[in-house]
């Protein structure tokens, strides 16, 4: 099946690529620039550097921009998704969906309107399996934005490993925040995955944290050599 | 032992970690373990050890599972408890002489409670995700237990403990695997 994947940048979409591309044909990635910040449904930290996600995974990309407003979201994402079933024939789309409901319904729904398939491989999964598979099977993500306590301006930047795993554990039994991220707590940049053919290097980057909320944005970044 | 039958369009495929895997995680929850079976490599062979069957469910385009319905044919003859989950209820409805009718839900809805059962007791109103693009009509002799306003979203067997529902249970109703497995799926066979 000819499949494209929704990304923002982050792990989810970009763990959902890896496990779409080991059983799938992945034909392109598809991603909406929204201008809003407070998007309910896109991620924005760094997603114009999808752009280079796509290069290092070596897939053609479909990029569409969305001002970002509720519900009028869905026009831009459901236009991205004509875009790739056009140019690339995909006869579905993967989502990097955990626990929400309200991205999964929507997306869902734009589908199965384009009579397109809708594979949610994250879906209701371990969110502690799911973490340590990141970090085990080499996926290098990083924190590129904090939007809850107890989030201090170190994690900016900072690589999830097994001690920032170990951490976020901490946090999510003491604060109740999810240890996925999946309600918005933080937000993830990945600048490696296995199935990269090259990982992406930050060569400049610019921190803002005010009040348990902040952003690591991504100024300069290039492909090197694994 | 539970048997899981994955339904999705491919054994092994991508759907299996969202239809099947949330569900094992369930069984799991309670204590009990899982062996999951695609739906063409003879799951029926596998059930002789196990204390009950789901039949879980498949995307919202995944219609596969019926191509052939004659490979669903050993489920009655298992004698075990059975849940259907969706594309299982759908399954369960055909082997007990219901229709499978076009019915599109996507998302939350509220499930009204229509008759008491072990499986849902005290309970009158509940939200529940459902997707499908199908729902069934109640097999002959079997009792409707639950509905939303587009269909019926759980019904029984009044015999034996043999169970559809059509909204996907790991979506903040786990209580419903849950309840079937301890109250039916206990004893050692």
């Amino acid at each position: 099946m000819r499949l494209g994947v929704l990304c923002s940048g982050g792990k989810d979409s970009i763990y959902s690529c890896g496990m779409a591309k080991e059983r799938e044909e992945v034909a392109c990635l598809i991603t909406v620039h929204a201008e809003n910040e407070e998007s309910y449904l896109f991620h924005t930290p760094n997603v114009c550097l999808v752009r280079l996600q796509a290069e290092a995974a070596d897939l053609p990309l479909v990029e569409t921009e969305s001002a970002g407003i509720k519900e009028e979201e869905l026009v831009d994402l459901g236009r991205a998704l004509d875009i790739a079933a056009e140019c690339h024939g995909i006869e579905g789309v993967v989502t990097g969906a955990i626990l929400s409901v309200y991205q999964a319904s929507r997306i869902q729904r734009l589908c199965r309107e384009r009579s397109l398939w809708c594979l949610n491989p994250l879906w209701y999964t371990s969110q502690e399996d799911y973490m340590q598979a990141l970090i085990y099977q080499g996926y290098e993500v990083l924190i590129s934005g904090v939007f809850s306590a107890p989030f201090d301006a170190a994690w900016l930047g900072r690589r999830i490993d097994a001690r920032a795993l170990a951490e976020l554990k901490e946090y999510a039994r003491k604060y109740r925040i999810t240890l996925t991220g999946e309600g918005g707590e933080y937000e993830t940049f990945v600048a490696d995955a296995p199935f990269f053919r090259k990982r992406i290097e930050i060569v400049a980057a610019e921190a803002t944290y005010h009040n348990f909320r902040g952003l690591f944005r991504i100024t300069g970044a290039r492909l090197v050599d694994k | 032992m539970i048997l899981l039958v994955d339904l999705c369009y491919r054994d092994g495929s991508l759907a299996r970690e969202e239809f099947v895997l949330p569900i094992a995680r369930i069984v799991e929850s309670v204590g009990e373990r899982c062996r999951i079976v695609h739906f063409t490599r003879s799951p029926g062979s596998a059930a002789r050890d196990c204390k009950g069957i789901i039949l879980c469910g498949t995307p919202i385009m995944d219609n596969g599972f019926m191509d052939d319905p004659s490979l669903f044919s050993w489920v009655p003859g298992s004698g075990l408890p059975v849940l259907g989950i969706c594309a299982g209820m759908e399954i369960l409805t055909f082997l007990a002489g219901g229709t499978i009718i076009s019915c599109p839900g996507i998302g939350m809805t509220g499930v009204r409670v229509t008759a008491s059962d072990q499986l849902i007791p005290g309970i009158r109103m509940f939200e529940a995700y459902e997707l499908h693009d199908n729902a069934c009509t109640l097999p002959p002799g079997y009792i409707a237990l639950a509905e939303s306003e587009r269909c019926i979203q759980m019904f029984r067997d009044p015999d034996r403990p043999v169970y559809g529902v059509m909204f996907h249970p790991e979506v903040g109703n786990e209580w419903v695997v849950a309840r079937f497995l301890t109250g039916y799926c206990r004893p050692s066979r």
